[in-house]
């Protein structure tokens, strides 16, 4: 697990799960109902503050954020202008 | 453009796929006045059968109450049908405002606004009162009606774990920079029954200097010790900055609610809610009979103190046969199955028995949290509930599911 695929599992199970629950990278989170979409608005504010990114709104969609690996793809391609 | 083929099509593939999902919702038609007892006709087209309503928010069983119907019959003589026009024009009557009144004095806020729904309620407070620079922090378990009032605002939106206040607290340390930091939740959790802690809700607001706002639709008419509801519950009347509430569940049951609390939130809702400026008055044969539900719930407290003893008497059966109930404090009282096809299957052969109540399954709660859903009335007599338990234990057994654990039940039904 690289250090990006870290930062966000840590603050996906933070953020959303009880102490009992596990997840790893590929864990669907919306389509799974583990997440619900409405509570994501946390996650799109912490990616963009931790790595000074703008998340366009059409983007941040729940499929874009349903697993961890997702958001990390996602956070390159605008690191990466793509 | 045309309602062309395609299109139709497209509809229609939508409503196979939700069928298909099982989320096809059927409406069951009821031949009789609400009550504890109804004639139900599911499927439709077959003979409609008695059955033991325990699903309905007639919690202190006044829907149908003689006195609540000679008031509305009363009222419709007195004031007509309909008024044909927004509040602003020509929609006001002076039990309009006397409702608004008597609504403030229930429950010990400064003014009150009446909308035609708590629906309308929620989703035209937070537009009217907070701007980009404010931020709404709501329980994530808060209902759809807030969901859909929060995303028509544009202040920022963020929400902490249900019922979690160290969360809550991380969130208001988070949010220290915002013009207006608002928590946002329901007084009463209408899934689980369990009410927010608002005596901390509050202590954290004063911490932080933030507003609080409650939804109170499953509490106002019955919880505390006055039936005013969960604020007075928790010792907190006067310190909650906005209740929305309905006068479709225990009070009376008919339509309408209002956003009630501090004087400039309410003249702020009158001058900007859209769903108060855009839809029609309430109609003046509710507003008249609200207001007697409310004389009749400050004359005496006999329904109130019925509702307890009947939901108290309700959880001791089900917990004595062996069920596994959610940690509720009102009467709401789920009882857990975990599977969604158990509990679709439960609550089919209940309705054999002649009891109606209803499963909920994803998404209406999450996943592996399928229940069937209890509301007790004060309607019900302890003939009713009698006859509910008899009919939870035999379908209990023959699903095998009684003093079994959590675990169990899974390992039998999957999730």
């Amino acid at each position: 697990m690289d250090e990006m695929q870290k930062t966000i599992l840590d603050y996906v199970k933070r953020e959303y799960l009880e102490e009992d629950q596990e997840i790893t990278p590929d864990t669907p989170l919306i389509s799974s109902g583990i997440v619900d979409s409405f509570s994501m608005v946390s996650l799109k504010r912490f990616l963009e503050k931790k790595y000074n990114i703008v998340i366009p709104d059409d983007r941040a969609t729940p499929q874009a954020f349903d697993t961890v690996n997702k958001i990390c793809e996602l956070v390159r391609a605008i690191q990466e202008g793509r | 453009m045309a309602y062309n083929e395609a299109i139709k099509k497209a509809y229609q593939e939508e409503l196979a796929s939700l069928r298909a999902a099982g989320l096809y919702k059927e409406e069951r038609y009821i031949h009789t006045p609400q009550a504890a007892e109804i004639e139900v006709e599911f499927p439709a087209g077959t003979s409609p059968r008695k059955v033991i309503n325990f699903c309905s928010n007639n919690y202190l069983g006044l829907s149908s109450h003689p006195e609540v119907i000679k008031a509305a019959h009363e009222a419709l003589d007195r004031w007509g049908f309909g008024m044909s026009s927004v509040r602003f024009i020509c929609g006001t009557q002076d039990i309009h405002r006397e409702l608004e009144r008597r609504v403030s004095e229930f429950l010990g806020t400064e003014d009150t606004i009446l909308f035609s729904s708590c629906m309308d309620a929620n989703a035209g407070v937070f537009e009217a009162i907070l701007g980009e620079q404010d931020v709404m922090i709501a329980d994530r378990l808060v209902h759809a009606s807030i969901i859909d009032g929060m995303r028509l605002c544009k202040a920022q939106q963020d929400s902490y774990k249900h019922a979690n206040m160290e969360h809550l607290e991380e969130k208001l340390q988070e949010h220290q920079d915002k013009r207006i930091r608002m928590i946002i939740t329901d007084g009463v959790f209408s899934m689980d029954g369990d009410t927010a802690r608002l005596d901390e809700i509050v202590r954290l607001a004063e911490k932080y200097d933030a507003m609080v706002f409650i939804d109170d639709s499953h509490a106002t008419g019955y919880l505390g010790p006055t039936g005013r509801g969960t604020h007075e519950l928790y010792g907190v009347m006067g310190k909650i900055d906005i209740i929305t509430t309905t006068f479709g569940k225990a009070l009376g049951g008919a339509s309408g609610g209002c956003v009630s609390g501090r004087k400039e939130i309410v003249e702020l809702c009158r001058q900007k809610a859209r769903p108060y400026l855009f839809s029609n008055t309430l109609s003046p044969v509710i507003v008249a009979t609200t207001i007697k539900v409310i004389e009749l719930l400050s004359q005496t407290a006999d329904r109130r103190e019925k509702l307890l003893e009947n939901t108290a008497y309700w959880k001791k059966g089900l917990q004595e046969a062996g069920f596994i109930l959610k940690e509720s404090d009102t009467a709401i009282v789920p009882i857990m199955l975990y599977n969604a096809k158990l509990a679709q299957d439960f609550s089919r052969d209940l309705f054999e028995e002649g009891i109606y109540a209803i499963g909920f399954f994803f998404p209406v709660v999450p996943k592996g949290q399928a229940r069937i859903r209890t509301q007790i009335s004060a309607a019900h007599e302890r003939e009713h509930l009698d006859r509910g338990l008899e009919a939870f234990i035999k379908v209990g057994k023959k699903y095998n599911i009684l003093g079994k654990t959590k675990e169990e039940i899974i390992e039998m039904y999957g999730l």
